[in-house]
């Protein structure tokens, strides 16, 4: 389908005037390659003459500057005196962190709301549908907002905390939760642990050793014992101590983001299911599977192959959609690289650029790896031959 | 009484799934209700007047006129109305079906023109009023027209670009497509608002809110070609055998043939394109613009009305939900009518 | 004589205003081989779908094995262990291996183990002479060995009555032989089927009675030969001058 006027032109050319039609053909692609050429000359001429005019530097050297600014949330060290490029690190590694946490929690969410919207209790149904019908139809900023400033900063002090089970607590300063803490010099009990997991998801399926999973998690549970404590949070006169904080920031983005996406995903999934034969749910009726089993592994499976590539864009989505961490001051890398480091070199050209690129390159990615996973799973059995 | 019992109780699940259900939306619905409508205030014009503990609604009604117009000058709001009147009245003439398309279009032509002109003012008598003082609804329904008027003609070249024959157009549009859609908006913002000075001769200053209309077209104009461009493959290969063996060019085959039926097939896809625009005008409030929810948020800091940010966003969220329910409504609608889904 | 092990009773069966069933009788014995036939619409297909719950009745009663089908999901549940279903369609699971298909019900809904369910398969797939095609998937087969995997399946249930909705329609003609034959040789071993088919050359090699259906109601029941050598009812032979 995808050249149908290729072809076309194609054979019927074949018998025409082929010659002048090629001819055509090429000075069609060389005034467009013109076009674009000149187009992209005067641009260039432009930006030159407004660099100089305006003083502004150009190159990538301003990457090792001082950065002069410190960023609230980071996963790796950083201080004032780092580099602008660290800085950009930093924000790419939230940007990461947001996109991947949202992507699981929205993923788990919508499958759950898209099945919920077949259950036989009219209530749950209808509950679902509006879950998807309220939180699509209204702007994710707006969503944004709502949770940031509406919710989350105005939630009480530390002193009145919401105490979750004593474990965790929840105020205007943010999510304090409980911390895996490991020991000094545990760091090969960290790499066994790691082993062992993988392991554990390699041989979930394992013929001759059925409950072999099970093992491996008890063995990963035992090094955790021997080397690692969980450290809860605590209030110590003003503020809590121990486990670790999730600014608010974090969190609003976090729950914005993960709804807002599971109640597309929740559209997608419904399509989905809707999207399997008839026959194929009779045939699992007569037979007598249940209704849990009918779904798992009949429905689901068969729904997978329309749901997945879709699914690609709602992560594409998502992915993009976490730049608006910018609007809260989230340091992302859009707020830290393109807003925070912008501003002070003024380098708008490379910034921007390089932001785009990045972006550009997380889109391939995805794209790239659930096509994999749409290959090698959701596509099983479809090929003939 | 027998449909309570199948639909709600029945079975030891289904009645617990109920009775938690329930449980949830009258815990987290009644308060609200009480919140909202029952304990909120209604009348006065000060912030003193809200003191029953309830939604504060004077508020957003006190500041309903800046919600919707921005700094318009009051005494030039009268414009804006008419400019309202003209797009509605604009768009029912696509679903007139006495009127043709190239008649409509026509309309619309002259229609934007005109409410140009009148917004913007400073010919005949009209004063002129800078588009910095736009805001409010008003430029959120003028970011997304105006995006989407800009961004439709590019949009259709696009798609047939990135179908051509001709590898480098191919190509090219492709690329070009690809790049918009791969980047998210706020940087495309960024980029129109910080990048596109340095792009021009110095001294050709652009306006802000033509800077945010160009950047805010290019990304919607890349989403509609994709869109029109799902139109063009679901139109069969018969038709362009046909309009061949009528003796038809390229662009006549596309003018006449192609593109009217693509375009049927691809207004449910436009209707949500125009959606998500919608939503994403928000975003201009990051490069510093106005817009509804730009407005709100910057009274929400207003010293006079402090900590009403429930209501505020309360009140965006009816307003957006209720203007993209009844477009996501209307794209149903005409999927069934055009029978487009038929599979 | 055995006794019924199925039993419809007055069966009426509405589709929006269209009436399905008219008020059908029909009792089986254990062992015993039906054909159903009847013009298209005549609520042939309608009758052996109610047979196994697949569609729920408007008023009269079918029993299956002595359990009625109107007690609700799990006396369904129960009678669907015990009645096989061949659907014109096949209507194989597209994602799993041959014998995938066949030991997902009988792990899943008998509590067989792993092991037991595949060694059940693979006898099964013998019996209808495809052991070889087993991790092979439905849509790399054709028409009639998936057909014939599709019987298998039903019969990896064990179960005492087998129905077949229109089992050779969907075939091409040079398939339809391979899927009677095997049809006939359940019918040969004693196991109790009913059939919806239009095809004659089944109904006489395996029939024990030939049932014909018209408009939601039961016409006539006879014997193949007396069916079609001398038929009682207009209706019969004007259907019989059609297809013969």
């Amino acid at each position: 389908m995808g050249c149908i006027t290729h072809r076309l032109y194609g054979s019927f050319l074949d018998n025409n005037l082929w010659q002048s039609v090629r001819h055509t053909a090429i000075f069609w692609q060389l005034v467009a390659v013109a076009v674009i050429v000149a187009g992209g000359m005067w641009l260039f001429g432009n930006i030159l003459d407004n660099l100089a005019n305006r003083g502004i530097a150009s190159g990538f050297s301003f990457l090792k500057s001082t950065a002069g600014f410190g960023i609230s949330t980071s996963l790796i060290d950083f201080t004032e005196a780092s580099s602008i490029g660290r800085a950009f690190w930093v924000g790419l590694l939230n940007t990461l962190m947001v996109s991947a946490i949202s992507v699981v929690l929205a993923t788990i969410l919508g499958f759950a709301v898209g099945i919920a919207r077949f259950s036989n209790n009219w209530l749950l149904a209808r509950l679902a549908m509006g879950f998807v019908e309220t939180l699509r139809n209204i702007p994710l900023l707006l969503q944004i907002f709502f949770w940031y400033f509406a919710v989350l900063r105005s939630l009480p002090g530390p002193r009145q905390s919401y105490d979750i089970a004593g474990l965790a607590y929840l105020n205007y300063r943010g999510f304090y939760i409980p911390k895996l803490e490991f020991f000094d010099g545990s760091g090969w009990s960290v790499v066994g642990i790691v082993i062992l997991a993988v392991a554990a998801f390699c041989l979930r399926r394992h013929r001759v050793v059925p409950r072999i999973s099970v093992v491996l998690a008890v063995l990963i549970l035992v090094f955790l014992l021997v080397s690692a404590s969980v450290s809860v949070p605590a209030l110590k006169g003003f503020n809590f101590t121990g486990g670790s904080v999730l600014s608010p920031e974090f969190v609003a983005l976090v729950i914005a983001l993960s709804s807002y996406t599971a109640a597309f995903i929740a559209e997608i999934v419904r399509a989905g299911i809707q999207s399997v034969p008839r026959g194929q749910i009779e045939a699992a009726d007569a037979l007598a599977l249940s209704a849990k089993d009918r779904m798992r592994f009949v429905v689901i499976p068969q729904a997978l192959r329309v749901i997945v590539p879709l699914l690609t864009n709602q992560y594409l989505n998502l992915t993009k959609n976490s730049s608006l961490a910018a609007a809260i001051a989230f340091p992302d890398l859009v707020s830290v690289f393109a807003g925070t480091a912008l501003n002070i070199t003024g380098q708008a050209i490379e910034i921007i650029g390089i932001t785009m690129a990045v972006y550009l390159t997380i889109s391939l990615l995805i794209a790239f790896a659930m096509n994999a996973f749409n290959r090698s799973t959701a596509m099983r059995g479809l090929s003939t031959g | 009484m027998s449909w309570v019992r199948e639909n709600l109780f029945s079975s030891w699940g289904n009645t617990l799934t109920s009775c938690f259900i329930g449980f949830v939306l009258a815990w987290a619905l009644v308060p609200f209700v009480d919140w909202a409508v029952i304990s909120a205030d209604w009348g006065g014009s000060k912030r003193t007047d809200c003191n029953s503990g309830g939604a504060c609604w004077v508020y957003v009604i006190q500041r309903f006129d800046q919600f919707m117009y921005g700094f318009y000058p009051v005494s030039e709001r009268w414009r804006v109305d008419v400019v309202g009147i003209l797009l509605v009245v604009a768009l029912t003439l696509f679903f007139w079906p006495r009127v043709s398309a190239r008649l409509a279009l026509l309309c619309w032509a002259l229609a934007l023109f005109f409410c140009w002109f009148l917004l913007t003012g400073g010919v005949l008598a009209l004063p002129y009023v800078e588009t910095r003082l736009w805001g409010g609804m008003m430029l959120t329904v003028v970011l997304t027209v105006g995006g989407l008027v800009l961004a439709f003609p590019v949009a259709i070249l696009l798609a047939l670009g990135r179908r051509s024959s001709l590898p480098l157009v191919r190509i090219s549009c492709t690329a070009f497509i690809e790049l918009w859609r791969g980047v998210p908006l706020i940087t495309v913002l960024f980029m129109a608002s910080v990048m596109l000075p340095l792009f021009l001769p110095d001294g050709a200053g652009v306006d802000k809110l033509l800077r945010a209309l160009i950047g805010v077209s290019l990304f919607a104009g890349a989403y509609l070609a994709e869109v029109i461009r799902g139109g063009l493959q679901a139109i069969l290969r018969g038709q362009y055998e046909a309009a061949a063996a009528l003796g038809l060019g390229y662009w006549k085959t596309m003018t006449y043939v192609i593109m009217p039926q693509a375009l049927r097939h691809v207004i449910p896809g436009l209707l949500n394109t125009i959606i998500a625009l919608f939503k994403d005008t928000t975003l201009v409030l990051i490069i510093g613009m106005f817009d509804f929810l730009g407005i709100i948020q910057a009274s929400l800091n207003d010293q006079e009305w402090l900590g009403l940010a429930a209501e505020g966003y309360v009140f965006a969220a009816l307003i957006y939900w209720s203007i993209c329910y009844s477009l996501s409504r209307l794209s149903i609608k005409v999927e069934q009518h055009s029978g487009v889904h038929r599979v | 004589m055995s006794e019924p092990v199925i039993k419809v009773e007055q069966v009426h069966k509405w589709f929006g205003s269209h009436q399905a069933l008219a008020g059908v009788d029909l009792t089986v014995n254990a062992g015993e081989r039906i054909v159903v036939c009847g013009p298209s619409g005549s609520g042939k297909s309608t009758l052996v779908r109610c047979m196994n719950g697949l569609e729920t009745i408007d008023s009269g009663a079918i029993t299956i094995n002595q359990i009625d089908l109107s007690g609700g999901l799990t006396a369904i549940e129960q009678v669907r262990k015990s009645v096989g279903m061949v659907f014109q369609q096949f209507n194989l699971f597209p994602h799993l291996t041959v014998e995938e298909n066949l030991c997902l019900a009988p792990t899943r809904s008998l509590g067989l183990s792993a092991y037991a369910a595949k060694e059940r398969a693979l006898k099964y797939l013998e019996r209808v002479h495809i052991p070889e095609q087993a991790a092979k998937f439905p849509l790399q087969l054709s028409g009639g060995q998936q057909q014939r995997v599709a019987i298998a399946r039903a019969l990896c249930m064990e179960p005492k009555i087998m129905l077949f909705d229109e089992p050779t329609s969907a075939l091409d003609p040079e398939m339809i032989k391979e899927v009677v034959d095997v049809i006939a040789e359940l019918a040969e071993d004693g196991m109790t089927l009913v059939c919806v088919t239009h095809e004659m050359g089944l109904a006489r090699a395996m029939a024990d009675r030939i049932v014909f259906l018209d408009e939601g109601l039961v016409v006539e029941e006879a014997p193949p030969s007396a069916f079609f050598n001398a038929p009682k009812s207009d209706r019969t032979k004007q259907f019989l001058c059609k297809i013969l």
